[in-house]
């Protein structure tokens, strides 16, 4: 073994100063409760922001403990690009795709947490026991003979770690192609056309503009819509539950004039919009 | 401090992350908690590598996120690949190959 490992596993190094005590035992609880949130919430959205939260949390760490080379690619790569695209990924699928709390294995919660907490208690309790004692060396002083935290890994990985750098690279451009091949659909038909399209868009009979605003008595102004006509009351919304005499005073309103609709003083919203609305939907309809 | 502090803080979310993927049925959810498990890993990797002094430990924490970010890039497809077809990002639904 090499002595000088020797000396320095004898003398413990207590570079672990009372400021990185402090921000350990903030950051900590924070790390927890991040990743205790994320397995239980309930919304995937949230889930991936405390998901941020835990990952900041794992940088802090590593800057605290003379890795800020990692500490910042954690933040960048895992804080920002990773989890951008799982934010992407929830936004595609669809954010209000619920999972069912229907348990398929009866138990399986429980037995889960059970499994869990035995299992936390194997890892933590025993090897903390063990390592309680293991006297630190730190790697301040292999950063400082390297030249820097950066510097040192550099000179590691393009030398002992090369080949493993060059497979890891070509694994990352295996999984980019590999990703564009999963999500390529291949087309089996023709490309329909734009007149397809719109065909079949309208047949299905489904309202494909927006809805009115609220005041307005007509189901839409679109064209796919019968357009309503000066006096023709049946197709108007809501004019069957206008009050009486109201429905006579729309249909002569209509039939007046298109000049006083809009400046009639006692007039309600009815007619004058449905005037305004009239010719827009006559227009699209002829031309379907 | 002692650093095994560490050591215990990256076992627990370890953890976490393992009762994340046994409980939660959404394949993102279940896919994030792999990510908490691996990024607890690295934790664990780091720390050795301070404990024993020296940089390997960080060098294989790197190479650890690099096949995580191509494993995350991969996944994410797949799932949106039968996402397409089932209409489901359940994990119970994908049960074609189930005895």
């Amino acid at each position: 073994m090499d002595p000088s490992y020797l000396v320095a596993a004898a003398a413990p190094i207590t570079s672990t100063s009372g400021g990185e005590a402090l921000t350990f035992w903030i950051i900590a609880p924070i790390a927890i409760l991040g990743a205790l949130g994320m397995v239980l919430a309930k919304n995937a959205v949230h889930g991936a922001l405390l998901l941020v939260a835990n990952l900041f949390c794992v940088a802090v760490c590593y800057l605290l403990q003379d890795a800020p080379f990692l500490g910042f690619v954690q933040i960048v790569v895992y804080t920002g690009a990773i989890m951008v695209l799982f934010l992407f990924v929830l936004m595609l699928i669809g954010v209000d795709s619920t999972e069912s709390l229907v348990e398929t294995l009866r138990g399986q919660r429980l037995a889960a947490a059970v499994l869990g907490l035995g299992f936390a208690g194997l890892l933590v309790f025993p090897l903390g026991k063990v390592i309680k004692d293991q006297p630190a060396a730190g790697v301040a002083d292999v950063n400082k003979a390297g030249g820097g935290n950066i510097h040192a890994i550099a000179r590691l990985l393009f030398t002992d770690y090369v080949f493993a750098f060059e497979a890891v690279s070509a694994l990352l451009v295996v999984a980019a192609v590999g990703a564009m091949i999963l999500s390529h659909r291949e087309r089996t038909g023709p490309r329909p056309s734009q007149k397809e399209a719109l065909r079949r868009r309208f047949e299905s009979g489904a309202v494909v503009t927006p809805m009115p605003g609220p005041g307005v008595y007509a189901s839409a102004d679109s064209a796919d819509q019968r357009p309503v006509l000066p006096g023709d009351v049946s197709g108007l919304v809501g004019a069957a539950q206008l009050p009486g005499g109201e429905g006579d005073e729309t249909g002569g309103g209509n039939g007046s004039g298109n000049g006083d609709g809009p400046t009639r003083p006692d007039t309600d919203t009815g007619p004058g919009v449905a005037d305004g609305s009239a010719p827009v939907g006559a227009g699209k309809g002829s031309g379907l | 401090m002692n650093p095994a502090n560490y050591l215990v803080l990256s076992g627990l979310l370890f953890t976490i992350g393992a009762v994340g993927v046994l409980v939660r049925r959404n394949a993102i959810v279940v896919f994030m908690c792999v990510e908490l498990m691996l990024n607890a890993v690295n934790l664990t990797l780091v720390t050795f590598s301070r404990i024993q002094g020296n940089l390997e430990g960080q060098v294989i924490a790197f190479f650890v996120m690099v096949v995580a970010a191509a494993e995350v890039v991969i996944g994410l497809a797949i799932i949106l690949t039968i996402f397409r077809t089932r209409k489901s990002a359940s994990v119970d639904d994908v049960n074609l190959l189930k005895y």
